[in-house]
């Protein structure tokens, strides 16, 4: 067999990514013809840079959820005679079979190692920032809310976390010896306790003096969140869904723990802001819990800029999760997660550029979508 | 003023005693005390060996107590065994055992020596701040003023053509972190695939002698991923300073456009870009690693990776003094300049 020209590459790459392009286009067409009723998200048609960040998000989500039937080979497998090898070459052994882009120090297949490192960038990197906004936001509220004595020392902590340089803290913090102490076990279990605090605090407040709800959906929150908290911090889960790798939970936790107070500072911020409002003071004159206020009335008109930021920083934790695998403290070492395959493909730049130039675009088409994303929705909520 | 300026130089030590407290702690783990009793003795000593020789060297005291030896404001440990020989903290080769002065810490300007470099860590240091000193005043002298006249332009005249192109290179460039836009640059400036081999893809020979061949692509990378943050926020800024009543004023006295962007906004639309490149400064340390890394050039963020890679915990922890350093300091400048350069904050 021949190698593929340029031509053919692209072609069967387009090809390969057939589901994404469906998927794409019945998700514009309907959120397109749905768009006076979306909301805000109908009101990002309305410009063009939201648009393009959508599609690119939408891509890459997109690609995450079809990689099986994207990716062209597998992953880890090395073929022999494959390594470093030109974009197009032909298995050997295998009629009909192309590394489209090529094969990488290891004789694997750039092309669907790029294709699967979308389902790890996306499922850690959300994952993480809503963590963070739950942390941020559990203890932002009240901080901005009350003010004293609670706000100095909890804005001091938070200053504390934001003056480490970041990359110093990662050194320090993920690294396998560390794992060993259980200081990464510690911060699991106070850094996973939050999401549990903010819901049990969200339906108390709302449903105080409705005892059926308030008691149905504190039983699903304790129940779920106890589960997930159990197998996720500790690995301690009975049934085993949920479970964490313990190099992951190190990672997981310590991306966590660099955004939390970032997102502290913003809702903090939102929170003085909103409490001079008037509907701030009609729920205090009708005595309702300060909880109540926070959870119910403040939150929701802080959304805009939450939103916003949200989106910003999916893109700077990818590009964080990014950074912790160019210096070698990714997932796993064999896992095809795209800071890992630059750090591997940097190292034969001069000779072999093909395997890094992927990952490396797809990472920056990501976080520019998550960026473009942001920017218009920031745009169509100032709007009104 | 003063008492503002006391205030926030009190808070800023307290963060840094707190900072180098828990940096102490993290790089004194267990494990890692083990790993540096192993490659100091032999690598097979037994569980017994390591830990009598880590009390013999004075690891198994409090960790606060250490902290104060380490910092210099508790007398170091001395230690005198069976045959009556003294050791100590503070005794070292060419000091007089008998006579040991009392503190030798981080204060004492007593950094420490290097396991990786076999050298006093404060001449590493020096060194290498110095090299990377370099490095950061050419990112500056690109990145500030390519970011103040991007930001300036495209805030000037809200919505045009020229505004949004100008966004959209840099949201482009806040998209591209530096291993990403290293490893582009590298290949297409510096590797036969891109074809034009105009510039060195490593700037190791740069350490000795700067060239425009050897020192364009780190500087560069660098500079991008701070050019679009900066050049945001000085749009923003500029493009609110452009919709004040003393603008129109001015334009309606008769005043020229360029005369009431140079004259008029200028002057008010920076301030809140020199709190943001102050700000950057940090954030630039995280780019100074990965691109001392990726181009080989042998400055302070090298020197960072390698004694983590490397357990050296003493070289390690002085990297992370004047990290922190680095740190609160521009926090402090950024925050006296924002009070000096703001007239309604001057004069209350």
């Amino acid at each position: 067999m021949d190698r593929l020209t340029a031509l053919e590459i692209t072609t069967r790459i387009l090809a390969q990514f057939t589901p994404v392009w469906i998927g794409l286009f019945v998700i514009l067409l309907v959120s397109w013809a749905l768009r006076r009723k979306l909301g805000l998200y109908g009101k990002l048609f309305g410009s063009a840079i939201g648009v393009s960040g959508l599609i690119l998000v939408l891509f890459w989500i997109l690609t995450a959820i079809f990689a099986d039937s994207i990716a062209t080979m597998d992953p880890l497998t090395q073929i022999s005679g494959m390594k470093n090898k030109k974009p197009g070459w032909p298995v050997s052994g295998m009629e009909g079979q192309w590394y489209l882009l090529g094969g990488d120090n290891l004789a694997r297949d750039v092309f669907s190692r790029m294709v699967k490192g979308s389902q790890i960038v996306l499922a850690i990197a959300p994952a993480a920032t809503i963590f963070a906004f739950m942390v941020g936001i559990t203890l932002g509220l009240p901080a901005g809310y009350f003010g004293g004595k609670f706000d100095t020392l909890l804005s001091f902590l938070a200053n504390l976390v934001l003056a480490f340089p970041v990359i110093l803290l990662f050194f320090l913090l993920v690294t396998p010896e560390i794992r060993e102490t259980g200081v990464p076990l510690v911060m699991s279990g106070v850094l996973f306790l939050f999401p549990i605090i903010f819901f049990i605090m969200l339906f108390y407040s709302r449903f105080k003096e409705q005892p059926t709800k308030l008691f149905i959906t504190l039983a699903v929150t304790l129940v779920l969140g106890g589960w997930a908290y159990s197998g996720l911090a500790f690995n301690k889960d009975p049934f085993g869904v949920f479970y964490m790798d313990p190099n992951l939970l190190n990672i997981f936790v310590s991306v966590v723990f660099v955004n939390s107070p970032t997102v502290f500072r913003i809702v903090r911020g939102l929170t003085i802001d909103i409490k001079t409002r008037d509907y701030v003071a009609a729920a205090q004159t009708r005595g309702e819990t300060p909880w109540y206020i926070m959870l119910w009335e403040v939150l929701p008109n802080a959304r805009g800029p939450l939103i916003v930021d949200f989106c910003l920083r999916i893109g700077y934790t990818t590009i964080l999760l990014g950074t912790l695998g160019f210096f070698g403290l990714g997932v796993t070492p064999e896992s095809p997660d795209w800071g890992m395959t630059i750090n591997e493909g940097r190292k034969l730049l001069a000779v072999y550029p093909h395997p890094a130039l992927p990952p490396t675009i797809a990472l920056m088409t990501l976080v520019l979508g998550l960026n473009l994303l942001a920017d218009g929705l920031r745009e169509e909520s100032l709007r009104d | 003023m003063g008492s503002f300026l006391l205030r926030r130089s009190g808070v800023m030590l307290l963060t840094a005693l707190c900072l180098t407290f828990i940096v102490f702690f993290l790089t004194n783990l267990e494990p890692n005390l083990e790993k540096l009793t192993k490659s100091e003795g032999n690598m097979r000593m037994s569980d017994a060996q390591v830990q009598s020789w880590l009390e013999k060297n004075g690891y198994r005291q409090s960790l606060i107590k250490r902290y104060g030896e380490w910092l210099g404001v508790a007398p170091g440990w001395t230690r005198t065994d069976e045959d009556g020989k003294t050791t100590g903290r503070c005794i070292k080769r060419g000091v007089d055992p008998e006579n040991p002065p009392k503190y030798c810490g981080m204060l004492q300007g007593n950094w420490g020596f290097s396991l990786v470099f076999k050298e006093n860590i404060k001449g590493i240091i020096a060194e290498k701040l110095a090299l990377t000193g370099k490095l950061m005043l050419c990112v500056l002298l690109v990145m500030v003023p390519a970011a103040l006249i991007i930001g300036v332009v495209a805030g000037m005249r809200e919505g045009t053509k020229t505004d949004r192109s100008l966004s959209a290179f840099s949201i482009l460039t806040t998209s591209t972190p530096e291993y990403v836009s290293g490893v582009i640059f590298i290949i297409v400036f510096a590797s036969k695939f891109g074809g034009l081999r105009w510039f060195k893809g490593t700037a190791a020979t740069a350490m000795d002698n700067i060239t425009f061949e050897n020192f364009t692509l780190p500087v560069i990378t660098l500079a991008l991923y701070g050019v679009g943050y900066i050049a945001r926020m000085t749009r923003a800024s500029m493009a609110e300073v452009m919709t004040e009543q003393y603008i129109r004023t001015a334009r309606l006295k008769g005043l020229s456009f360029s005369g009431v962007v140079l004259k008029h906004a200028l002057r008010n639309a920076l301030i809140a870009p020199f709190t943001v490149i102050m700000l950057q400064i940090p954030w630039l340390l995280t780019g100074v690693v990965i691109v001392e890394t990726l181009f080989n050039y042998k400055g302070f963020g090298w020197t960072l990776v390698a004694a983590v890679g490397n357990n050296d915990i003493e070289l390690l922890l002085a990297c992370s003094v004047v990290a922190v350093f680095v740190v609160l300091i521009t926090q402090l400048i950024s925050d006296i300049g924002y009070a000096f350069l703001n007239p309604r904050i001057r004069v209350s």
